[in-house]
């Protein structure tokens, strides 16, 4: 402890340069926390979506779709609680470039299964008393002014509707919640009854099953049920948790883990080079100090330490801002990913970058300060 | 006149003592080729996503979809739709006096990428008997054009080249109807060589599904469009919308390439911050380390002008060299390299090649310049305020 002042002092001889060091290896981390918090954010949230939640889809692909029949089958299995269904509505608003993300569904078995939707229970009422009932989402609402009561036309370039048009009018009945479950989930429900009154064609068919299920444990068990049922019928299905099938589309997307390592790679070999350079540099300017401290009796060994302690105390206070600056930003990605908080697996690999780049960058310089000749060093040769 | 043989004198000597300072000259250097390989490697993304899709769209190309759809996934056309649109005015005919529009539907199919073995949605086109005639860059380059009726399949350059199963006989499975590959087309490597095609009218009988997605036409001009245009949206009967082919697909790219230039940018503008404050750190201890030259000059004469070219020519100068690096290492290293995503505006999944362009080359080494510029202006200004005797007795 008592060494404290003499690397403090260590640390400030030049300011600028310091700052700056200091600065960049800040701008290291704030990426570094962003860049890998995100990614592992995305993994955790896919991982964490509940296991309880089963999808079944056409097994030759999701879009082919399944028959509205299949949803007392699919209840009547064991360890299955609720059963919900999607159809895809393909609407717009006014304009193609504007789109809903419509879905017609049973509302009342889609609240039970998520219950992270927040509902009054009185619009969930009004929705099964309204056959042109529709429920949305409160950014959805805010963003289109939309209130209860409105009547709102829906263009759909899928559907025709019996009147043989592709216009659908709704009735606005209540508003939801979906904050929990972030910007991606759909904000849009029409009752899947009318829906399949008033189309003109494509009737009797839905594009999957959610499935709630009792026991998470009996995940695999309640699938390989669900899809026996199925078998050998002209529309063959395929169970998957909730988890499965994202983790199945993050994956389409591409190699989002290879890109952010490469990127923060790029970034923490930079770094490494400008901290070491400047470690080096205020190591090289200090021959002279260093060599007074060893004739005052300091050990190699403490010389050594006290360059690496600097350089430590260097990155570990500049690592700390910057993943600490990266995790403020989390919060503000809420609307984006749902629940969302910087994961401690980053948090705990940041510490351990800090302290690589620390000991990578300081040990040579501090190796130099160890070896220091006195007589040699004071003579300036 | 005066000034101008100063600062030559001045820039010339401080470049040759930069050798001396090649451990500190390295951090800008370094730091900046990082920032620059960065974001021209990101940015190559979007730049190869957009080659691929704006290959697959022609000048003298329609595409008709129906009203209010924002992609071909999300359409559907009637029966009596696509006939009055193939018949309509403006579209180019064959010897035969035969329409040259291809009807066409879309399914998707789950496919295995080679390698890791990812399971990945891929497009599968139901095209008319014209195909040929409206997309004359379409070629058979390995066994032969599917047959109607029967459940044969062509698939893209791409598709065999990525996915499992795509060779000559094997078999691929949709709802209703087991498909054996019988021949590999290559499209000027447009985003339609990620597809597989086969006939539509089979395609839509295998699993019972009426409706069409989409009408491709060839015009008999592209002046014609209008005329064609005109006379669909004049038609009661019709509610369609009509683009050209190549603006449909500049449409497509729009939000993914937005998406990746945003990302590109916002890394790429951090990650720059950082890299000025090396620059600055450089720059600050080049000029302390030329503290007793700088010093000097001034004293023999040398104007304080001369002193701050000096010193922003020097950072520029190793800004430059960072930047050709950076972009250097992007291409190298990624140029060409493919990849395949189901992220982009199409319905499945869509390979490219990254493409390092040289407008690409000349943003990073902008950006380049811009760092070490700003990273050399402050430094710069203190070689030339430095109070002369002072900075003399301080050596």
């Amino acid at each position: 402890m008592k060494y404290l002042p003499l690397i403090w002092a260590g640390l400030w001889r030049k300011k600028a340069r310091t700052i700056f060091t200091m600065l960049s290896i800040v701008v290291a981390f704030l990426l570094f926390g962003l860049l890998q918090g995100i990614n592992q954010g995305f993994n955790t949230v896919v991982q964490n979506l509940d296991v309880d939640r089963l999808y079944v889809t056409a097994k030759t692909n999701l879009t082919d779709g399944l028959p509205i029949a299949y949803a007392s089958r699919i209840k009547a299995v064991p360890g299955v609680r609720q059963v919900s269904y999607w159809t895809y509505f393909a609407g717009y608003y006014q304009d193609s470039r504007n789109p809903i993300p419509a879905f017609a569904t049973d509302p009342v078995a889609l609240f039970d299964i998520y219950k992270d939707l927040k509902i009054k229970p009185e619009y969930l009422q009004a929705m099964q008393r309204t056959r042109t009932g529709v429920l949305i989402n409160e950014q959805l609402a805010a963003k289109y002014r939309w209130k209860l009561g409105d009547r709102i036309p829906l263009g759909t370039s899928i559907w025709t509707n019996k009147d043989g048009s592709n216009t659908w009018n709704f009735d606005v009945v209540g508003t939801f919640d979906s904050s929990d479950l972030g910007g991606g989930f759909p904000g849009f429900y029409l009752n899947q009854s009318y829906f399949d009154e008033a189309a003109a064609f494509g009737r009797g068919t839905v594009h999957y099953y959610i499935v709630a299920i009792d026991d998470p444990a009996q995940a695999t068990a309640v699938s390989q049920r669900i899809d026996a049922l199925f078998v050998n019928s002209a529309n063959e299905t395929r169970t998957q948790t909730e988890s499965a099938l994202a983790q199945m589309q993050l994956k389409q997307i591409g190699d989002i883990n290879f890109i952010v390592n490469a990127i923060v790679g790029a970034v923490l070999f930079t770094l490494l080079f400008l901290t070491a350079n400047t470690m080096m540099q205020s190591v090289r300017e200090r021959t002279g100090e260093l060599a007074v401290l060893k004739t005052l009796g300091f050990s190699d060994g403490k010389v050594l330490s006290l360059v690496l302690i600097e350089s430590l105390a260097l990155c570990a206070f500049a690592a700390a801002t910057g993943i600490a600056l990266a995790a403020t930003a989390f919060p503000l990605l809420k609307p984006i990913f749902g629940n969302f908080q910087m994961p401690g697996i980053v948090v705990a690999m940041g510490a351990g970058l800090a302290l690589l780049l620390a000991f990578i960058s300081g040990f040579a310089p501090a190796w130099r300060a160890r070896q220091l000749n006195i007589v040699d060093a004071l003579a300036g040769r | 006149m005066k000034t101008f043989r100063q600062i030559g004198a001045v820039t010339l000597m401080n470049l040759r003592s930069l050798p001396q300072r090649l451990g500190t000259s390295a951090v800008i250097v370094i730091g900046i080729a990082g920032v620059v390989a960065v974001l021209v490697s990101v940015l190559a993304m979007s730049t190869g996503m957009l080659k691929t899709l704006t290959q697959a769209g022609a000048e003298d190309r329609v595409i008709v979809l129906r009203n209010g759809s924002a992609s071909e996934m999300g359409s559907n056309l009637g029966r009596d739709a696509v006939r009055l649109i193939v018949d309509a005015p403006g579209i180019k005919r064959d010897a035969e006096g035969r329409s040259l529009a291809s009807v066409e539907t879309l399914r998707l199919v789950n496919l295995f990428k080679q390698g890791d073995g990812t399971e990945v949605m891929v497009t599968l086109r139901g095209v008319g008997p014209q195909v040929l005639g409206v997309r004359p860059e379409m070629k058979i380059i390995e066994g032969r054009m599917f047959r109607p009726a029967v459940n044969e399949i062509i698939v893209g350059k791409a598709a065999k080249a990525q996915f499992r199963n795509m060779n000559l006989g094997d078999q691929i499975t949709t709802r209703g109807a087991t498909w054996t590959v019988v021949g590999v087309f290559s499209s000027d490597g447009s985003s339609h060589e990620s597809e597989l095609i086969a006939d539509a009218e089979t395609v839509n009988g295998a699993d019972q599904r009426g409706g069409f997605a989409s009408v491709i036409a060839r015009l008999e001009s592209p002046q014609a469009f209008q005329k064609f245009k005109d006379a669909l949206s004049s038609n009661p009967a019709l509610a369609v919308d009509v683009s050209r082919e190549r603006e449909y697909y500049e449409r497509q790219s729009e939000t993914i390439s937005k998406v990746i230039s945003v990302v590109a940018y916002v890394v790429g503008g951090i990650m720059a911050i950082g890299a000025i404050f090396g620059a600055l750190n450089t720059m600050y201890s080049a000029v302390s380390e030329r503290l007793r030259e700088i010093a000097t000059l001034r004293a023999l004469g040398f104007g304080a002008t001369a002193m701050v070219i000096s010193v922003l020519v020097e950072a520029l100068l190793l800004a430059f060299i960072g930047g050709a690096i950076g972009a250097a290492l992007a291409w190298l290293f990624f140029n060409g390299h493919v990849v395949g995503t189901t992220a982009g505006g199409v319905s499945g999944h869509l390979i490219f090649e990254l493409t390092v362009s040289a407008q690409l080359i000349t943003t990073g080494i902008v950006w380049a310049c811009v760092i070490g510029l700003i990273g050399g202006l402050f430094p710069a200004v203190r070689a030339a305020r430095l109070p002369v005797v002072e900075a003399l007795r301080a050596v």
